[in-house]
């Protein structure tokens, strides 16, 4: 991916999504402590910070961090709520879980020299794949054969519903896919996109409007971070709505 | 940047290019020629640039899952076991304090208006209980004033009637006196003409002129 012409100008846009051993340079094996263990833990720290932490003073008139914290916890309870009905509020700990890790993944990743780990396939992948086992199980389990109603479109003529159920068991199996790309490519190609920026800033001409780009990409990467993670999350209670009540 | 499939293998052999313009004199070109032997290095040539996609460098996959699990199950336990718990207690007092802090203003204000309308009460009893004194007051100052009254104005009736009849007295005597005057005048004048006064007839004569004067 290093692409280098005669103008001295060095691009490495992927180079920051390279997972390297924390220690040493021996080759990677699944226990290796890598940057992508690093910047997971520090994920989790931030968690504990703003949620146990921040909340610790358990105080009636919250302070500004636990006010924070009670607004995240609100936000998507109400979501939840709102998208998945009373029943999906059953869940609430681990699409809460969902939501800060991407959140916090996706906003540490934005910081200079840092290893954005939902920018990969793996990462997202996984957390799709739990959403889409998950809630595939728990409809079967919930509503037995009654779950394949799902794909059976009541609504449309006898005449087009095998049609229809085709395309939709299509699109189910679809979702994990488009479910972790989503993720994934967004966050990839904003921090490319402020790479490439960046090292256009190495020309002295070029370098002013190459910074205010940056500051303007950075800006709406940041927007990106936390739409990307209300993104997930809601899909998320959009699938458990339809594993809780398949008919359409 | 797509032959990213094939990035195991023959990233064996990869070239990597630097020119160096500081020095262009020289035209140096220095041309590293290395072989990855780390399989776990796929993804990054020897100068540590990424080759291809890092996302698709299967070699890695294991790796992060691995890590990722882990954070979940740290995430999930910290939320779940503390902090969830935690907040929803936290928001529940304050909605509990809410209502309750609503429920006594409620009845703050109830007892309010209570207190209000027993006032109202107080204050119409107080003055209807002050028109009545005034109203017997009134009666009372009224028949005292109606005795006083009459017994002025019998009192200046009295006094009036004896004014009166000192009056006609005094009337009576001052005619009186000045008919004898009169008369002893008139008899005066009769002796000092020379004549021989008829006491009958002055006092006749002068009693007839008086009449017309005094009355």
């Amino acid at each position: 991916m290093a692409t280098e012409d005669s103008t001295g100008l060095v691009f490495h846009p992927m180079d920051q999504f390279i997972v390297r051993p924390l220690f040493g340079d021996g080759p990677v094996h699944w226990y290796t402590p890598t940057n992508v263990t690093l910047w997971l833990a520090l994920a989790v720290l931030a968690v504990w910070l703003l949620f146990v932490v921040g909340t610790s003073g358990r105080a009636l008139i919250p302070s500004r961090i636990q006010s924070m914290a009670e607004l995240t916890y609100g936000m998507v309870h109400k979501m939840i709520e709102d998208v998945s009905g009373k029943e999906g509020l059953r869940y609430f700990p681990y699409i809460f879980t969902l939501f800060c890790f991407i959140l916090f993944a996706n906003m540490l990743g934005l910081l200079p020299k840092s290893f954005t780990t939902t920018s990969h396939i793996a990462v997202t992948g996984v957390l799709a794949l739990l959403v889409f086992l998950g809630v595939t199980i728990l409809g079967f389990v919930r509503n037995g054969a009654h779950f394949l109603g799902l794909f059976w479109v009541h609504s449309a003529p006898l005449a087009l519903r095998p049609v229809l159920a085709v395309i939709e068991v299509i699109s189910y199996f679809v979702r994990p896919v488009s479910h972790s790309i989503r993720l994934a490519g967004n966050l990839l190609a904003g921090h490319a996109v402020i790479k490439v920026f960046a090292a256009f800033a190495a020309i002295t001409v070029i370098a002013p409007v190459s910074i205010l780009a940056i500051i303007g990409m950075f800006a709406f990467e940041i927007m990106v971070a936390v739409i990307q993670a209300y993104v997930f999350t809601i899909l998320t209670c959009v699938y458990l709505k339809d594993a809780l009540h398949p008919a359409h | 940047m797509f032959s990213l499939l094939q990035q195991t293998a023959p990233a064996a052999v990869d070239q990597t290019i630097i020119v160096v313009p500081a020095d262009p004199a020289a035209g140096v070109v220095v041309a590293e020629t290395e072989t990855v032997v780390a399989a776990g290095h796929a993804a990054a040539d020897a100068a540590g640039s990424a080759v291809g996609m890092p996302q698709l460098d299967f070699s890695t996959f294991g790796n992060q899952i691995f890590w990722l699990v882990v954070a979940l199950a740290a995430i999930y336990l910290i939320l779940s076991r503390v902090a969830l718990p935690r907040i929803g207690r936290i928001l529940g007092d304050r909605q509990g304090l809410m209502t309750a802090d609503l429920a006594a203003a409620e009845d703050f204000k109830r007892k309010a208006r209570e207190a209000e309308a027993a006032y109202d009460r107080a204050l119409a009893e107080a003055r209807a209980e002050a028109g009545k004194i005034v109203a017997a007051n009134k009666a009372e100052i009224d028949a005292e004033l109606k005795v006083a009254i009459a017994k002025a104005d019998a009192e200046i009736a009295a006094r009036a009637a004896e004014s009166e009849r000192r009056i006609a007295e005094i009337r009576e005597s001052a005619a009186t006196d000045a008919r004898n005057v009169a008369r002893e005048v008139a008899a005066e004048l009769v002796s000092t003409f020379g004549g021989r006064p008829d006491t009958a007839a002055v006092d006749a004569a002068v009693d007839s002129r008086i009449k017309g004067a005094v009355q």
